[in-house]
């Protein structure tokens, strides 16, 4: 009965999502207000019969109804609670459906916290946001319904993906969701402005928070993600240039790109048709992101057994949106007034590069991650795997950081690099102290991993720099300072913070990508490895028993010397249900370094087990760094400046949907 | 201050600069860094050299042996109409085994053997990588049904009740 329900408002949802997608264009057209008016209840509505349906699918993850097909395929009695919640949007139907929750609640956010923007703008953004939630709620009923009952009901089920069946990936899809769905607002604000024919500061203000939001949480499920297959994949990376990563990646790229247009327009009246094509062009990537993923047309480490017809009513939905966005583009943009002038060395300008250099990085992964399908429609097979990637992200990311010290320092309209570069003088210096370091500590080769140090200590330093010449730290007492540092905008904070995170992000790329050791061996109960300083002891090797796994399971010691550092336990785990073998990577973590060891199979004669033993110098700081960035993000969510004239807080729409995610 | 035009004018400039050494870095980057496929019948009739290539087939039934190392797999991959043997060093992948499709990226040695650096694993034993699909359908042996069959088959047309059908009874 439940699950009829949940059908039945799922159908419920698609005939509102119909009304908040029509009328209010009608209304906004026909100055009719009423008409617009109806957007609102249509989209609180539509969250709360999608919200009514997500309740209606978990209900029947958690008391294990077999009887539903997706509940048959990904979930199983045995398995632990946690992953029978998230098994909901662990499978292509539940996602779906977690997908729309999202769409529709920040569909309900924007009705809700919007109140200050002007009435058309609104029902036209709703409007939008409603057509968008037509398309995917006709996607799910049509070819991917959750509800899909089957008769008999077997006795029990398939059993999740136990690759799956892991605390980080249980929160990684919702996070990136969050992020690729939150775009769709940016998409939405750009679609109604056009048909607005207007773009002014306060638009850019508008916009702001929610590309925020949707920055925020891309950033933290891409983190979660990367953090994910480094500990689960067992093969010690964390990032493979996989198209499925990239995937996310490019989404990512461009609303950063985005993040930084939206503060021109809002600070300078200018760059407004460039950042309406980032709002639309962020929010295609996000639609191919999810195309790329579910329609298997790409080899993938990632891939999961796909439908093709999924893929190509997905492929139909990303032409409908971005080509409809794009056509509207293409005759309302010149209709948009030309904004603000500026000299090439300026904030905007720095702002210019910043948005040209992430363009083209994007542009760059978008190329290598399609190639392959391009050139296979001329019949040859290829792949573009890390080495193409990597030769180029130097060449981007290297601008990209040297102007991201300096940016934050240049006054709007017009500065003097002459004036500004002197300021940086201790960011510089401290530069110079960490390629030093690396220099000491590592050697000079490969020059790249010093270059790197010296990035990523000059993104960490010029952040703070500027910070510091805020609060005129050292040149006036100290506590005058703080209490300048207190009154600082969030914003400000914000900034910092990001770009230290990125900073930080970066020394933690750098450090695992050039200094780490890695030993592949087989080792006998007993038997020593050394390895970076630390030896690696095999004490024994036993077979436990999880709730729906058994596990061959190693414990390590690791010592420095004769001191005792840490004991850890590696496991190769196999799921009887699903037929699968999944590897539980040992991790101890000191900070500055992660020891990494993986047990492989047992050797022919069964004394021994393969083993792969890593020394990771500064790989948490990956992670530790990107929920800096988030942190940043969050801080200037929270800027007194975009509640302006709200009287709701903005934070509740970041929590909305992720609190109806967890339920 | 500059006008309009001359701003207009400048990042024009710099948006061509930045699109032309784009597709400088691009192409330099395609030129040495893309990895074609080959199925183990196209290793035989066109031979890569010493260029690194993916490889991609079923790996063979009964084919896979440990070296005396321990560390060492040697098996062979097939599109059930031309073999190759691989060798790899270190730790397979989860979902390897035999009769299962396979990619391996590395180079083809002298001796006909080819060297593996990486093995690629799947997170789902259901799915099986496009290329070696493609290889299967050229050698004209593919059949989509895959090992490792779930304990409750959904799929066959059967017992499949939509939930149309079921609000109606």
């Amino acid at each position: 009965m439940i699950p009829e329900i949940g059908h039945y408002a799922l159908v419920l949802a698609l005939l509102m999502a119909v009304v908040q997608g029509t009328l209010p264009f009608v209304g906004a057209s026909r100055g009719n207000v009423a008409w617009m008016e109806v957007a609102r209840p249509a989209a609180y509505g539509q969250f709360l019969m999608i919200g009514l349906a997500f309740v209606a699918l978990t209900w029947a993850f958690v008391v294990s109804d077999f009887s539903l097909q997706v509940v048959i395929q990904n979930s199983h009695s045995l398995k632990p609670m946690l992953y029978k919640v998230s098994g909901v949007w662990g499978n292509h139907e539940g996602s779906l459906v977690l997908w729309m929750v999202m769409l529709s609640g920040f569909g309900a956010a924007v009705a809700a916290f919007g109140r200050n923007i002007p009435p058309t703008l609104k029902a036209r953004v709703l409007g939008v946001q409603g057509l968008v939630g037509v398309g995917f709620l006709l996607f799910m009923l049509l070819t991917s319904n959750p509800f899909v009952r089957v008769f008999p009901a077997p006795a029990d089920g398939n059993d999740l993906n136990p690759l799956l069946q892991d605390p980080g990936l249980a929160f990684h899809p919702p996070f990136l969701y969050l992020g690729y769905v939150g775009f769709s607002v940016a998409f939405s604000f750009a679609a109604g402005a056009l048909i607005e024919g207007r773009v002014d500061p306060a638009w850019g203000r508008w916009l702001r928070p929610w590309v925020l939001i949707a920055w925020a949480s891309l950033t933290m499920g891409i983190a979660m993600g990367s953090w994910w297959a480094y500990y689960e994949l067992g093969w010690g990376g964390w990032w493979f240039w996989d198209p499925v990563e990239n995937a996310s990646l490019m989404p990512w790229l461009a609303g950063t790109a985005l993040l930084h247009s939206a503060i021109v327009v809002e600070k300078r009246d200018a760059l407004k048709t460039w950042t309406i094509l980032l709002a639309v062009l962020t929010f295609a990537l996000s639609l191919m992101g999810t195309f790329l993923v579910r329609s298997g047309v790409l080899t993938s480490v990632h891939a999961f057994a796909v439908d093709p017809a999924r893929g190509t009513a997905i492929l139909i939905l990303l032409l409908l949106a971005v080509g409809g966005s794009l056509l509207l583009y293409a005759m309302r943009a010149h209709t948009l007034k030309v904004g603000g002038v500026f000299a090439p060395v300026s904030r905007e300008g720095a702002l210019v590069l910043n948005n040209l250099l992430l363009s083209v990085s994007c542009a760059v992964v978008l190329i290598g991650t399609l190639m392959p399908l391009v050139l296979d429609a001329f019949g040859h097979k290829i792949s573009v795997g890390a080495p193409y990637f990597n030769f180029i992200t130097p060449f981007l990311a290297i601008p990209l950081i040297l102007v991201m010290g300096v940016g934050p320092f240049l006054p709007w309209k017009r500065a003097d690099l002459g004036a500004v570069l002197p300021r940086l003088g201790v960011a510089a210096l401290l530069t110079v102290v960490a390629i030093l370091w690396a220099l000491w500590a590592h050697g000079v080769k490969p020059v790249m991993a010093l270059v790197g140090a010296g990035l990523a200590a000059w993104a960490f330093c010029g952040a703070f720099a500027e910070i510091a010449e805020r609060i005129k730290l050292f040149r006036i007492p100290l506590g005058d300072s703080l209490s300048r540092a207190a009154s600082l905008p969030r914003g400000a904070w914000g900034t910092a913070l990001a770009h230290a995170g990125l900073g930080i992000a970066v020394a933690g790329m750098v450090g695992t990508s050039f200094w780490l050791s890695e030993e592949i061996r087989v080792m006998k109960v007993g038997d020593q490895t050394p390895l970076a300083g630390y030896t690696f002891t095999l004490d024994k090797v036993e077979e436990l028993r999880g709730p729906n796994y058994v596990t061959e399971t190693g414990t390590f010691t690791i010592r420095d010397g004769d001191d005792l550092v840490a004991t850890i336990d590696a496991e190769q785990r196999w799921y009887p249900v699903a037929k699968m073998k999944t590897t539980e990577a040992a991790i101890h973590t000191t900070f500055v370094s992660d020891l990494y060891a993986v047990l492989g199979d047992r050797t022919e004669d069964g004394t021994g087990w393969v083993v792969r033993l890593y020394h990771h110098p500064l790989v948490p700081w990956i992670w530790f760094g990107s929920i800096v960035m988030v942190l940043g993000g969050l801080l200037s969510l929270s800027d007194r400046r975009l509640r302006v004239g709200v009287p709701q807080k903005r934070a509740a729409p970041v929590r909305g949907p992720v609190a109806q995610a967890a339920e | 201050m500059m006008t309009r035009k001359k701003r207009r004018l400048y990042v024009v400039l710099l948006a061509l600069l930045g699109l032309g050494t784009a597709a400088a870095l691009t192409l330099s980057a395609f030129e040495e860094n893309i990895v074609f496929f080959y199925s183990p019948s196209d290793l035989g009739a066109r031979p890569p050299g010493d260029r690194s290539v993916r490889i991609g087939g079923l790996v063979a039934e009964g084919s896979i042996t440990k070296q005396a190392d321990g560390m060492t797999t040697v098996f062979q991959v097939t599109d059930m109409s031309a073999t190759v043997p691989v060798r790899y060093t270190g730790i397979l992948p989860d979902l390897f085994r035999e009769g299962q499709g396979v990619v391996a990226e590395g180079r083809l040695g002298p001796d006909g053997v080819f060297v593996a650096r990486e093995v690629l694993a799947r997170h789902d034993e259901n799915y099986m990588p496009p290329e070696v699909a493609d290889a299967l359908k050229r050698a004209g042996q593919f059949k989509p049904e895959v090992p490792g069959k779930p304990v409750y088959e959904t799929s066959t047309t059967g017992d499949k009740v939509h939930a149309t059908t079921t609000l109606k009874q």
